[in-house]
């Protein structure tokens, strides 16, 4: 089975909802990946659509580089709609 | 408990000051409750730990295919059969995402499986027991699922995110399997001959010591819990689940109108407990070292199993290929 690529797979669970990455599946091509995908994840309705990704083909920062990356937006405080402070009398905004 | 005796390669715990600077704040993020990924620095023991947790816990939940496969055929109505297999389905799937886990520490997985054919990596102790009658596939259901459920509610919260991650999965899919196995046995008490009623026993007495020894040894005969427990990769020891799984299964098995083959178990006002009597631990090594009932059988069926769909794994491969080049050539 090391032989069949690793496919990652995302489920969408309900329309409306962005697809979630629910895990992985081993497959000989995409076609496969699908199949199986749909009976290990979603064999109670757990779906309406599934996307399956060549885990290869995927980008991802670092974890370990946590810092380096996220840590600029940390002292942008004014991003925030709780930065800005308004009078009680405006009300809701 | 799915996995038992894992190996950490420890004697004893590091202190802080023995720790090298990255062991100390990995250290420091499991006891923070930050969950450990993939990518993330880990000690090389705490990844070895898992992996054999992990795969061992995978194979469990293969091989455990087997006792219940067994009935497929036998169940005594197309529901029950639909039921079985549904739940047959799940134990391949459970499997199949804790590999999943397991790939992402770098393991590979034919390599895993390999080392179970060889009998190099242990799975539970508990499907080496055989299922001679219909009411097994209630008393498996209710108590070895319902023993992996004490477990693995547990492990939900395992300081490794991927795992944690299968487990959350699986447990939302076990309960279905303890409320079926023990509804199986509900209907043979109320509606069975006597007959019925009396495999329902049966199957408890042969079932129950061995459910028990799932959760493993004792914690001073558990040397590598420590470890374990200090990386968050296991959250309670032994004792204390085992002594959860039968505060929760005696009101159940009463309920039942049946008995637990143990003169020594009673209620305990003083401790809030039952207390129970000794298991025999020369059975549970017995059966760990391969030498239960079944322990050649059940390897076996997964040798050949592997052997034989050889060919249907080459056929997917080369069919892949064929609509591979259709395409390029379209």
């Amino acid at each position: 089975m090391s032989e069949w690529r690793l496919y990652e797979v995302f489920v969408r669970s309900k329309h409306g909802l962005n697809h979630k990455h629910v895990g992985s599946v081993h497959a000989a091509d995409a076609e496969m990946a699908m199949e199986n995908a749909r009976e290990l994840y979603t064999r109670r309705s757990e779906g309406v659509s599934i996307w399956v990704v060549p885990s290869d083909t995927i980008t991802a920062s670092a974890s370990d580089e946590k810092e380096v990356l996220f840590d600029p937006s940390e002292d942008k405080v004014y991003r925030h709609a709780s930065f800005y402070k308004l009078p009680d009398e405006v009300g809701h905004m | 408990m799915y996995a038992q005796l894992v190996e950490t390669g420890a004697k004893r715990l590091k202190t802080k000051e023995e720790m090298s600077p990255e062991e100390r704040e990995f250290q420091e993020k499991v006891d923070a409750e930050t969950k450990i990924e993939a990518k993330n620095w880990m000690p090389e023991g705490y990844r070895k730990t898992l992996i054999r947790q992990i795969s061992q816990h995978a194979h469990s939940e293969v091989v455990g295919m087997l006792p219940e496969g067994n009935w497929v055929t036998r169940a005594p109505t197309l529901k029950r059969k639909l039921q079985l297999m549904a739940k047959i389905q799940d134990e391949a799937g459970h499997g199949l995402y804790l590999y999943s886990a397991m790939e992402t520490l770098g393991a590979d997985r034919d390599e895993e499986i390999e080392k179970l054919h060889q009998g190099k990596a242990k799975y539970s102790s508990i499907f080496n027991y055989p299922t001679l009658n219909w009411a097994d596939m209630g008393a498996v259901g209710w108590l070895v699922d319902g023993a992996a459920i004490v477990n693995q509610v547990v492990l939900q919260r395992t300081s490794y995110g991927p795992y944690s991650r299968a487990m959350i999965r699986i447990c939302k899919e076990e309960s279905f399997h303890q409320r079926q196995g023990y509804q199986i046995l509900l209907d043979m008490m109320r509606e069975g001959t006597e007959e019925q009623k009396a495999m329902v026993q049966d199957a408890i007495n042969r079932l129950w010591w061995p459910a028990l020894m799932m959760f493993g040894p004792h914690d001073d005969e558990s040397p590598n819990s420590q470890q374990s427990m200090a990386w968050k990769i296991k959250r309670k020891s032994n004792d204390e689940l085992r002594q959860m799984f039968i505060d929760q299964t005696v009101p159940q098995l009463e309920f039942l109108g049946c008995t637990a083959p143990d003169p020594d178990l009673k209620w305990n006002e003083e401790t809030g407990h039952y207390d129970f009597g000794e298991i025999n631990w020369q059975e549970f090594y017995d059966v760990l070292k391969g030498n239960g009932p079944c322990n050649r059988e059940r390897i076996t069926t997964r040798k050949k199993a592997i052997d034989e769909g050889a060919w249907v794994r080459e056929a997917a491969v080369a069919y892949a290929e064929k609509q591979k080049q259709r395409s390029q050539a379209a």
